[in-house]
């Protein structure tokens, strides 16, 4: 079973639902994978013993001046405008390269070659009962996706894995989620909280992965997601409390499961919840 | 001599976009008799790379110099290595960046004029897809 946790709009409690949910199973079958590698956070939380770390790298083009031609077919080729053929000289942008290949592919000439670009690390390690893996990008790297890829293929395929994803609902977002059994979607009850999540629910849908939603800081804000949801057909499972305790265990950087362990049974009921919407594949 | 000028409308009196990457047209121009060729930039909507495409369409129309407001890094590359130099600070009309240029009141820039990403709409920094935390590419807090 592999459920992600994302959100939309950032900062509405996705690290605080998907730790707490990891603790609250039963331990040694649960696998947490931290897919935000932008701004990785779960392991301040679970605080992980790391025992593996490991480069990630994306092919980027190489070109050997003696046998370019400088016909230009690798420049047409690339979607993302990463090489350039300008007069007598082939430019490569690294940084804009997805490493999809078709350069070298589409090359008459036999003259681009691939070479590995590092371009972040998967970690894994163990945080008492619950595995952890997350990814880290480089500072100043763009390309999320093929590290996030890296990250799932440690899903371990016998466990209850947990994917936190990034905030947003672009690229990173669209990779973490694809493949999922289920999505819990985690908003705010605001305008904004609402906005995004709309367009999360867009995302779950065109990717045929069912969703629900948690409402974090439940208490103020306005009805306007309750009512999108109920609108919509989609199961609110938890509303956690706009609760000043809460708040003042996160920034200590306890779990919500181990500063108040009451919160468990409702992360288990979540679960079951989870699982039973999954198994009907109700895409909501 | 035939100069790229970055333009808002295909005609010689628009606009000077002060992108390039991400201007809506490139004006073709022949600065003797004026005659010109209007291409619409099939760069401005690119998801990254705007200004390289840009600069390799420029090259490829086999322009000789390029006016425009403002240039990026690698847009700057391209066109260098090219051998074409770019002129950047232009404003007013494309006609009248023309005038200026002829009066030499335009140099050749020895470096691009901008960061990377800027002609983006909404600022730079949601080039590679997207911004975090949803709308306007700012990861929310």
């Amino acid at each position: 079973m592999i459920l992600s946790v994302a959100s939309g709009k950032g900062g509405t409690g996705k690290t605080l639902v998907a730790t707490s949910l990891a603790l609250s199973l039963e331990q040694g079958t649960v696998q947490l994978l931290d897919c935000d590698v932008e701004e990785p956070n779960a392991h301040i939380l679970l605080r992980p013993q790391i025992d593996s770390s490991r480069p990630v790298t994306v092919p980027v083009p190489a070109v050997d001046k003696e046998k370019c031609t400088y016909c230009g077919l690798c420049s047409e080729a690339c979607a993302y405008n990463a090489i350039a053929v300008a007069g007598r000289t082939v430019l490569v942008f690294r940084e804009l390269c997805h490493g999809c290949g078709a350069c070298s592919h589409v090359c008459p000439a036999g003259a681009v070659s691939e070479e590995p670009r590092q371009v972040g690390v998967v970690e894994s390690g163990r945080a008492g009962g619950v595995r952890f893996v997350g990814g880290r990008l480089n500072v100043s790297e763009a390309m999320a996706g093929p590290l996030i890829r890296a990250v799932k293929k440690l899903a371990d395929p016998k466990a209850t894995v947990i994917l936190d994803a990034p905030p947003g609902t672009s690229c990173p977002v669209v990779e973490t989620i694809r493949g999922s059994d289920f999505c819990v979607l985690v908003t705010e009850p605001t305008p904004f909280g609402l906005s995004d999540l709309t367009i999360a629910v867009e995302v779950a849908r065109e990717l045929n992965v069912p969703c629900s939603v948690v409402i974090n800081r439940d208490g103020p804000g306005d009805e306007g997601v309750e009512r999108y949801c109920a609108q919509e057909g989609i199961p609110v499972l938890m509303r956690i409390p706009f609760d000043r305790r809460i708040a003042e265990a996160y920034c200590r950087g306890e779990t919500l499961a181990a500063a108040m362990p009451s919160w468990q049974q409702a992360f288990r009921e979540l679960f079951d919840r989870v699982r039973g919407l999954a198994a009907v594949g109700s895409v909501s | 001599m035939k100069i790229a000028v970055s333009a808002t409308a295909p005609h010689l009196d628009a606009a000077l976009d002060p992108r390039l990457g991400r201007c809506q047209y490139f004006l073709i121009i022949d600065t003797e008799s004026m005659e010109f060729e209007a291409i619409e930039n099939p760069a401005i909507m690119a998801p990254g790379g705007a200004g390289i495409q840009a600069a390799q369409l420029i090259a490829e129309k086999g322009a000789e110099a390029v006016i425009t407001g403002n240039c990026g890094p690698n847009a700057f590359q391209v066109l260098s290595s090219a051998g074409i130099p770019v002129l950047v600070g232009a404003s007013g009309s494309v006609r009248e960046a023309i005038e200026s240029y002829k009066r030499g009141e335009l140099q050749p820039t020895p470096q691009a004029s901008t960061g990377p990403g800027v002609g983006m709409r909404g600022g730079m920094g949601g080039g590679m897809g997207g911004g975090r935390g949803g709308m306007g590419g700012g990861r929310r807090r």
